[in-house]
């Protein structure tokens, strides 16, 4: 057989899968999109600036270190940059100044995801740490966020802020203004309704699993009415106290797009139930408890220096083995 | 505020000193008694924990030498005769005597001697290809060129030359710790007996396959022909499965097997062929130039000397 | 629907050649048998250079238990007996063959007549299966008689009939349940009669509708034999998923067998050659084989003669394409790539899938995302991107405790990932390193007694 070309050898399998990194991480953009849209008519147009401008800085400050620092190939291309730049953009306040988005961007990919070797080698998420660097460094800017129209009762405080001050209790807020992204916050993580749309989208194109989020609002409203119960809380504010919590602050956006971020979530999904009720439990004690209104970036940091451990130690159920 | 100063400069004091005599409690009820020899022979020892020895590290050889009484069956092949007699001496025992060896390559099928019959497209292992399938050449034997030999060294005596496509020793980096010989799957890589000037003479190919079926694949290869056995005069060179292999124990480097061979198999390193024949075989120049422009100097009776 | 319960992927089927006849391929002129075609010890052959040899005449014996006999698959003169290279470029011990004519061993019945009644014990029907030199046809070339001797102490329940097919593109099986139904019904009576089991299932995808309504018909008259339409998942041809699927029991990890659990797998197109060599008297001298891809003018399924070249069963289906890359011989998920396409066609060969372009090449591998997605995919629950980062690191007692000796070599962890790692080329380095560890230690334990 005269076959002038030569074959190609290569062990089995022979066929790989069309959906790349760069797919996935796409997918995880198309998802962010309709909050972003939902943000941009609440907040303004000056929302479509930060999260361009965030977008912009992670992708640049990627390329820079790895092109001048790692001296290794382009990893932009996987656009993973894409989604912290995204992500980071949606846990800063609307009236942030440019150049505290700038310094995010670049602790979020400099220092929370390049100095340990770039995707996939990062412990904790890069866009959250860049937003609890903020929120520590720049505590003013990054907590002032600006009045909704047809929303004066909280002028400018978030709804779990307000609660948490007692100007307001949680039954008194209407939930549909949370479903639709009527209140202050990040820009974000005020429209569950859009937020939930992406998750509807990502459990379709198969980039995550329902655990890991599931799991975590479970966790959060379990531990919520439980904490209504003991506070003598009674009739309608029993189902009210889980809901709010569950569908105020950054708990959607947390559960469904930074938990589940691949490199900082377990492998096994075992691992990942115990990950997301970690992070639950954590985020009630902080908001009931603890000095901050909200505290799902501080739990989901945490629970991500555990996943090591997890990792280690949670197997996934071996085929055959009792 | 002075007093808020006091208080946590001393509850810092007070937790330091704690601590410090916890410390110093718990090291003295876990003390691990050991032989101070141990540490006194493992800086004799060269430190790269390359484990060519056949132990872990350098900290396990030590071990070994100060707690076995005889140590003839231990060699350390990077500190070499020096570091074993210094630490038999200071151990007051007998030190194994082993002459110098390195690492050698016995494959001389270049890119250009042995051309590729196919592409190679799975992990970039010689372990992992040569697991799979002959290889990239009509060669089954040779030197299969993704460098796990080069990953292996830890001396950084061995690399794969771009140009070629084979793995060259440095000699004098080559510590002959034998990771190469290990990690090389298709067992090209030979610890062999290392001359002064690091002259050499030896077979490159390691391909058991008949002559003709090597000719095919490969113009440098080894095709069994036994002229270079029958023109020894120190019965050095044997043939099996068509294979010549020079015993570098009695081999005294006269190079007369040089000249005989057909393919130009049997290589020649730091030295000018025998000048017998105007038609030289094609040996591939030295690695390092310096040997061969010495070993042009030398007389042809030089090597028999110095094999004394 | 049923299915095995851990993991699994999609790939795309590409059935290319589901809806064309078998075919029969033209004698070849020469042939090349290779001594080692089973798993176990090669055969020693019987024949030396010159011998005259008929179709069907055995020329080489099983060299142990473990071992398969060979048979001539054409009549001729034996121009070799020698290394010959074989798919992967080694150079195998092989008996070659001239032909001359097509003259056939006496007693082989050539008859399409169906055979229907089985008067053999069961040890003479495993004495005939053995003599037929038959092994898995599947792929695994397991020697069908050592899988049919239950061993003392074990009791098989069930006999499984493997008509999956799950690798993608093969329809080697599926041509051969569509079309030779009757027999293989007949050759899982009498496996049932040689395991001495009550209970047989032929296990079908989902994919194959024509196939399960087909046998569901003839199985009506045949009692304690069923058809089990299974979803679609790779590897469910798997034994160990066949065996999950169908029965629900999970066969322990190796050294564990599926008898462990009371099951015997066996595959469609060997029941089929079963059926010939215990009632018809034939040994396997041949079988279907799909030539497919997606380059190739017409993919075909070929009844073909053992040791007939790769490059016949090509030309046969419209030449090499030109802008074909690489040659599997198997499918895409576990075949075997090949380098020299001069070689035989063996018992283990369900078929010839040519990858063409873009297809043939690997896409450049990036880093680990750890997206878990291998984990998820493994069928046998293992971590393949920590046994792939060990087995680099040379950490041979990590991956050991993590079970890299139950890997099936699916390959369904390195078809899902989004990097594109070779994490299979990796694990099976490891595999193999942990299996040569383990018989060291046993064979170092072993005097000690």
């Amino acid at each position: 057989m005269g076959n002038n070309h030569k074959l190609i050898i290569a062990p089995s399998p022979h066929v790989q899968s069309d959906r790349s990194t760069a797919c996935i991480m796409r997918d995880v953009v198309i998802a962010l999109l309709p909050a972003l849209v939902v943000s941009a008519v609440v907040f303004g147009a000056n929302v479509l600036f930060i999260t361009a401008l965030s977008v912009c800085a992670c992708v640049v400050s990627e390329y820079l270190i790895q092109r001048f620092i790692v001296r290794g190939a382009t990893t932009v291309g996987n656009w993973s940059a894409v989604v912290t730049g995204v992500l980071l953009a949606f846990n800063l306040p609307a009236t942030i100044p440019w150049w505290i988005v700038l310094i995010g961007a670049f602790v979020a990919i400099g220092i929370a995801k390049m100095t340990f070797g770039g995707l996939g080698k990062n412990p904790f998420n890069p866009a959250l740490v860049g937003r609890v660097f903020l929120l520590i460094a720049y505590p003013v800017q990054m907590t002032s966020f600006p009045a909704v129209e047809g929303f004066d009762a909280l002028s400018g405080a978030t709804p779990l802020a307000a609660v948490k001050q007692g100007t307001v209790s949680a039954s008194a807020l209407d939930i549909q203004d949370l479903m639709l992204g009527n209140m202050p916050g990040s820009l974000g993580e005020v429209a569950a309704l859009a937020l939930l749309a992406g998750f509807v989208y990502l459990l379709w194109r198969k980039v995550i699993t329902w655990h890991v989020p599931v799991t975590i609002l479970a966790t959060m409203a379990l531990f919520a009415a439980v904490a209504a119960v003991c506070s003598g809380m009674t009739g309608a504010a029993l189902w009210q106290f889980p809901l709010f919590h569950v569908l105020a602050g950054g708990a959607l956006l947390g559960s469904i797009f930074m938990a589940t971020d691949y490199s900082t979530s377990p492998m096994t999904v075992k691992g990942g139930i115990i990950f997301a009720i970690g992070i639950g439990a954590i985020t009630m004690c902080i908001r009931l408890w603890g000095a901050y209104p909200e505290g799902m970036s501080f739990a989901i940091l945490i629970m991500n220096s555990v996943v090591p451990l997890l990792n280690k130690y949670v197997k996934p159920k071996r085929f055959g083995v009792k | 505020m002075n007093e808020v100063l006091l208080y946590t400069i001393l509850t810092l004091c007070v937790l330091g000193v704690l601590a410090a005599v916890i410390l110093y409690f718990v090291a003295r009820k876990f003390r691990v008694e050991e032989d101070p020899r141990i540490d006194e022979v493992e800086k004799m020892l060269p430190g790269a924990n390359c484990g060519g020895c056949g132990f872990a590290g350098c900290r396990a050889m030590a071990d070994a030498l100060v707690k076995n009484d005889d140590i003839s069956s231990l060699f350390c092949p990077v500190g070499g005769g020096s570091t074993m007699k210094a630490a038999a001496a200071y151990l007051g025992k007998a030190a194994a005597e082993k002459e110098p060896q390195v690492a050698t390559v016995r494959c001389g099928g270049t890119c250009e001697k042995r051309p590729r019959t196919n592409e190679y497209d799975g992990a970039k292992s010689c372990a992992v290809a040569s697991s799979l399938y002959a290889g990239e050449t009509g060669c089954a034997f040779g030197c299969v060129g993704f460098g796990d030999c080069e990953a292996a060294c830890a001396f950084d005596a061995l690399r794969i030359d771009p140009a070629t496509g084979l793995p060259v020793v440095d000699p004098d980096k080559c510590t002959a710790c034998g990771a190469c010989v290990k990690a090389c799957p298709k067992h090209i890589i030979e610890l062999r007996k290392k001359w002064p000037k690091n002259r050499a003479v030896y077979v490159s190919c390691v391909s058991k396959d008949k002559g003709a079926v090597v000719m095919k694949a490969c113009k440098a290869g080894c095709i069994g022909c036994g002229k270079c056995a029958k023109v020894c005069a120190f019965g050095a060179i044997t043939v099996e499965n068509n294979l010549a292999y020079i015993d570098p124990q009695k081999c005294k480097l006269c190079r007369k097997c040089v000249n005989e061979c057909p393919t130009g198999a049997i290589r020649l390193v730091g030295m000018e062929p025998l000048p017998k024949e105007p038609k030289a075989p094609a040996t591939p120049a030295a690695p390092k130039a310096a040997p061969a422009v010495e070993a042009s100097a030398a007389k042809p009776e030089t090597p028999k000397a110095a094999a004394e | 629907m049923k299915t095995f319960p851990i993991g699994g992927v999609h790939p795309s089927e590409n059935k290319l050649s589901c809806s064309k006849p078998v075919e029969v391929l033209p004698l070849p002129e020469v042939v090349h048998i290779p001594l080692a075609q089973h798993i176990g010890a090669p055969a020693v052959a019987k024949v030396a250079k010159g011998d005259r040899v008929v179709t069907g005449q055995l020329i080489a014996e099983a060299g142990s238990f473990m071992s398969a006999n060979i048979h001539s698959p054409i009549s001729g003169t034996v121009t070799a007996v020698d290394l010959v290279a074989n798919g992967q470029g080694l150079r195998q011990p092989m008996i070659t063959i001239q032909r001359e004519g097509d003259e056939w061993a006496e007693g082989i019945d050539r008859s399409t007549a169906l055979v229907k009644e089985c008067t053999l014990s069961s040890q003479e029907i495993i004495a005939k299966i053995k003599g037929a030199g038959i092994v898995g046809m599947g792929g695994a070339t397991f020697p069908t008689h050592v899988k049919l001797s239950v061993p003392p102490g074990k009791r098989a329940e069930v006999l499984i009939i493997n008509g999956v097919e799950c690798e993608p593109y093969l329809t080697s099986d599926h041509r051969t349940m569509l079309e030779r139904g009757e027999e293989l019904v007949i050759g899982v009576t009498v496996l049932m009669k040689a395991l001495a089991v009550e209970k047989a299932v032929i296990g079908i995808e989902n994919n194959k509708p024509d196939a399960i309504a087909h046998l569901k018909k003839i199985v009506a008259n045949y009692p304690g034999i069923e058809v089990q339409p299974l979803m679609v998942k790779y590897p469910q041809g798997g034994e160990k998923q066949l065996i999950a699927a169908i029965t629900g029991r999970q066969v322990p990890p190796p050294p564990a067998l599926p008898i462990d659990v009371g099951a015997v797998v066996c595959n469609a197109s060997t029941t089929v050659a079963v059926y010939e060599a215990v009632q018809k008297n034939k040994p396997l001298i041949e079988r279907v084989v799909t030539v497919t891809g997606k380059g190739i003018k017409e993919p075909k399924n070929l009844l073909t003669r053992m040791g007939t070249p790769i490059s016949a069963l090509l030309e046969a289906a419209g030449g090499l394409p030109e802008n074909a890359g690489k040659v599997i011989n198997g499918g895409p998920m576990m075949g075997r790539a090949m380098s020299n396409l001069d070689s035989p066609v063996t018992k283990g060969c369900s078929g010839i899938t040519v990858m063409s372009g873009r297809d043939a090449v690997r896409r450049p591998a990036a880093q680990c995302i750890k997206c878990a997605k291998c984990v998820s995919a493994c069928p046998m629950g293992l971590e393949p991107y920590y046994l792939s980062k060990m087995t680099q690191k040379k950490d041979w007692e990590a991956i050991e405790a993590r079970m890299i000796t139950s890997c099936i070599e699916c390959g369904s962890c390195q078809a899902t990932c989004p990097a594109y790692l070779p994490l299979l080329d990796w694990i099976r380095l490891g595999k193999q390193t942990v299996m040569g560890i383990i018989r060291a230690r046993a064979a170092a334990a072993a005097p000690k007694k």
